[in-house]
């Protein structure tokens, strides 16, 4: 989509051997100028004994306005320039600063991150594989591991197929269509620390024989059962986690999906239906696969979600009762006193479970253009 | 006619499954959160004692008890026995529990026993009489239904175990680590307030700085041709779905060199960091889409990339930016890990604090679920508000972080 406005140039090595260096100036210009700024104008304030708040805010301000001010600037003295060389710097005036704040954030971690997971614990020492060996040999690690397998069959399998049904349900209701839907969707909207506290009540327990409060062992005693802890019983406590993040997530696969239904085309329906077909012929015959690959799309961005999975089972359970999973694992190794190269080691065992998404959608993105 | 009624009907009674699965799977979903919002409304003793779905019953104690075991002898006024007025406040009051009411059972009264054991309520129903006594003599009020004090309890961060906020200052005064002025009490650190006020403070800047970096290189992955742009757009596209803890070790080290743990600013710059890949990624395709001529008939009026970006572009791109906002800002105020390690306790923001609450149970359910609500409510505003703009930020393929 890009476009040729400039008529094609001539490349000379001495251009580029001015732009190259003006090009990394600029890149790095605005993100170094504008967090000097930040910082200083919050020291400033800090020595003022001001409110947090107050200072964030002001600091905000002066931010925004301030990093506005510093790309005009940039692109000001890219305009005073020689005209060929100002074309060819003026796009990282647009582009550098992002590319660098990313360099820092993102690209440079993953590979400090991969260099400590070959030290030890304190990351003084390297040993080389062995925190790897760690992960698939010791006993905790591997029920880790087995969870995390297990939300990664569960959740996708569950969120989608109840998606799935609640999306053909609501696409035949008519008028009241979009209500159900915010209904289903309204989990999506909130912290997984929220619904942690949402589900922790409905999985209250008490001693057998008080009034139970929660409503799920209200349901279960008034049947006459005796009242169940979902939260310490193994290995139900793993399926009473899977349950919370697939209520999360249903509304989001539901809202894909129905939009994919929306696209069939009512034609091919109706002529199977005149056909003879039934409602489930032509559910499943028909409907699921026309649109099998958004399904598809649907259940792989819920699958890395699930990888990452972090703050229900933190606020749920912490891992207590084999219910540990990778994330949770990591976030106690890397700032609990665990060990820091163990944590790294099992950042990067996530980084490669996903490179596989990483790689189809660069290799999607090269399709599309081509 | 007739035919066109009864063919209604009869698609009318087909329906009626489809109609009761849909409104059932509804209730489904939404049933824990209403139990939450009900329960954060219901005063302590309520809460413990009944369930949040029972909060429709009636509240009224019941007579029949008191009618069964206590009206031959002290009437249906309770005052019947003057010596012993069962309406007087001060004459229930002492019977501070049934089992205080069932001692009475074994005096002897005018030469008999008060009443004899195989005539004695079950505890069941003692507990029916003494509900019923206390409400009607007045010496307990009846409590209310609804209340808003867990709320108010947890806006100041009051979490002793009875009572509330309102009690405890009208009883007790102020104490050194209290007040009792309610917006100096709800501006300290493990206040809930303050977490609201601190997860702002964090969330909207964090909001503004990704967008206002990704639109202009959004414009310039459009519009511009320069060295390595392919490359670089690729990268961002593999970059969206690198997850977050790959990232935290390498910055919590780099933070603590720059002193940045503990700030506001380091927060801001690691979800602009982490933000970028996905908001250029949808700006640009965003801009891509915009008709060409209107861009082209801009260059060719002299118009430099500034005057085009800002008058022309950021305008045409309102669409893209509000699901955008709306979509990092949501993500941004519901964040725990970030906000654990590069926060802490120094600026605790809601999630850390309901998440502290929770590790304590801190002062019951009746508050913890006011604490989650006050969390939940930003959120579901701005999803019942903006839910257009949400879902389109969402359709666009997001697996960030």
């Amino acid at each position: 989509m890009s476009t040729q406005t400039q008529p094609v140039r001539q490349k000379s090595p001495g251009d580029w051997l001015t732009s190259g260096p003006l090009r990394f100036l600029v890149s790095i210009g605005v993100p170094v100028i504008a967090f000097l700024f930040l910082r200083w104008s919050f020291v400033l304030l800090r020595d003022q004994e001001a409110n947090r708040i107050l200072v964030a805010f002001i600091a905000l301000t002066i931010g925004v306005f301030g990093v506005w001010i510093l790309y005009l600037l940039t692109y000001y003295l890219t305009e005073q320039l020689p005209e060929r060389l100002g074309e060819r710097v003026r796009p990282f005036v647009f582009v550098g600063p992002a590319m660098v704040i990313l360099f820092i954030f993102l690209l440079y971690p993953i590979g400090h991150t991969f260099y400590l997971s070959l030290m030890n614990a304190d990351s003084e020492e390297f040993i080389g594989l062995k925190n790897y060996r760690t992960i698939f040999t010791d006993e905790q690690m591997l029920i880790t591991l087995r969870n995390n397998g297990l939300w990664l069959i569960s959740v996708p399998l569950f969120s989608v197929s109840f998606g799935l049904i609640v999306a053909v349900l609501v696409d035949r209701i008519g008028r009241w269509e979009s209500t159900a839907k915010a209904f289903i969707f309204l989990p999506m909207a909130i912290s997984a620390v929220g619904a942690g506290v949402v589900w922790k009540f409905m999985y209250f327990v008490r001693a057998e024989g008080e009034i139970q409060i929660g409503f799920l062992n209200a349901i279960i005693t008034k049947i006459g059962g005796s009242p169940t802890n979902f939260l310490e019983t193994i290995p139900l406590n793993n399926l009473a986690l899977i349950i919370i993040m697939t209520w999360m997530v249903t509304g989001y696969c539901m809202v894909v999906i129905s939009a994919g239904i929306k696209n069939v085309s009512t034609e091919v329906l109706e002529a199977a239906r005149m056909d003879g077909a039934n409602e489930l012929q032509v559910f499943f015959r028909i409907i699921v696969p026309i649109i099998r690959p958004t399904l598809i799309t649907v259940g792989t961005t819920v699958l890395i979600w699930v990888l990452k999975v972090f703050d229900i089972v933190y606020v749920m359970t912490n891992g207590r009762r084999d219910t540990q999973v990778v994330a949770n694992q990591m976030y106690t190794e890397l700032f609990r006193g665990g060990s820091v190269g163990l944590g790294s080691a099992l950042a990067i065992l996530l980084l490669v479970a996903v490179s596989p998404f990483i790689v189809s959608n660069v290799r999607e993105l090269r399709r599309r253009r081509a | 006619m007739n035919r066109v009624l009864r063919e209604r009907l009869i698609s009318i009674i087909n329906r009626i499954p489809l109609h009761v699965a849909v409104i059932g799977l509804c209730l489904i979903w939404i049933l824990p959160t209403l139990g939450l919002l009900i329960t954060s409304f219901r005063p302590q003793q309520a809460v413990n004692e009944t369930g949040w779905w029972e909060v429709v019953k009636s509240q009224e104690p019941t007579s029949t008890a008191y009618q069964t075991y206590c009206t031959d002898c002290h009437g249906a006024n309770l005052s019947a026995v003057p010596s012993i007025d069962l309406g007087a406040s001060d004459v229930v009051s002492g019977f501070t529990n049934t089992r205080r009411l069932a001692v009475t059972f074994n005096r002897e009264y005018n030469g008999a026993v008060h009443i004899p054991e195989d005539q004695r309520p079950d505890d069941e129903s003692l507990r029916e009489i003494l509900d019923y006594l206390r409400i009607e003599s007045g010496a307990i009020k009846m409590p209310p239904r609804f209340t808003v004090n867990n709320y108010k309890d947890v806006m100041v961060g009051y979490d002793a175990r009875g009572g509330t906020y309102d009690q405890a200052c009208e009883e007790e005064g102020p104490t050194p680590t209290r007040s009792c002025d309610f917006w100096e009490d709800a501006t300290r650190s493990d206040a809930i307030f303050k977490g609201v006020l601190n997860s702002f403070a964090v969330s909207i800047p964090s909001t503004i700085l990704p967008i206002l970096l990704a639109g202009f290189a959004a414009y310039a992955f459009a519009w511009l041709d320069f060295r390595g742009r392919k490359v670089m757009f690729a990268l961002l596209v593999g970059l969206q779905i690198v997850p977050l803890q790959m990232t935290l070790v390498p910055v919590f080290r780099l933070y603590a060199d720059l002193g940045l743990n503990g700030s506001f600013l380091g927060v801001w710059l690691f979800h602009t960091g982490f933000g970028l890949p996905y908001a250029i990624y949808l700006m640009r395709n965003f801009i891509a889409g915009l008709p060409r001529e209107i861009v082209e008939s801009a260059y060719l009026d002299g118009a430099g990339h500034w005057r085009v970006f800002r008058v022309i572009i950021m305008p045409l791109a309102l669409p893209a930016i509000a699901a955008l906002s709306i979509f990092q800002f949501m993500w941004v105020w519901n964040d725990l890990l970030v906000a654990l390690i590069f926060l802490g306790n120094k600026a605790p923001v809601l999630t850390y604090q309901l998440s502290q609450l929770m590790d304590s149970l801190g002062g019951g359910w009746h508050r913890m679920t006011a604490a989650a609500f006050i969390s939940m409510a930003i959120p579901l505003a701005v999803f019942l508000l903006f839910q257009r703009y949400f879902v389109r930020g969402l359709l666009s393929g997001s697996v960030k972080g």
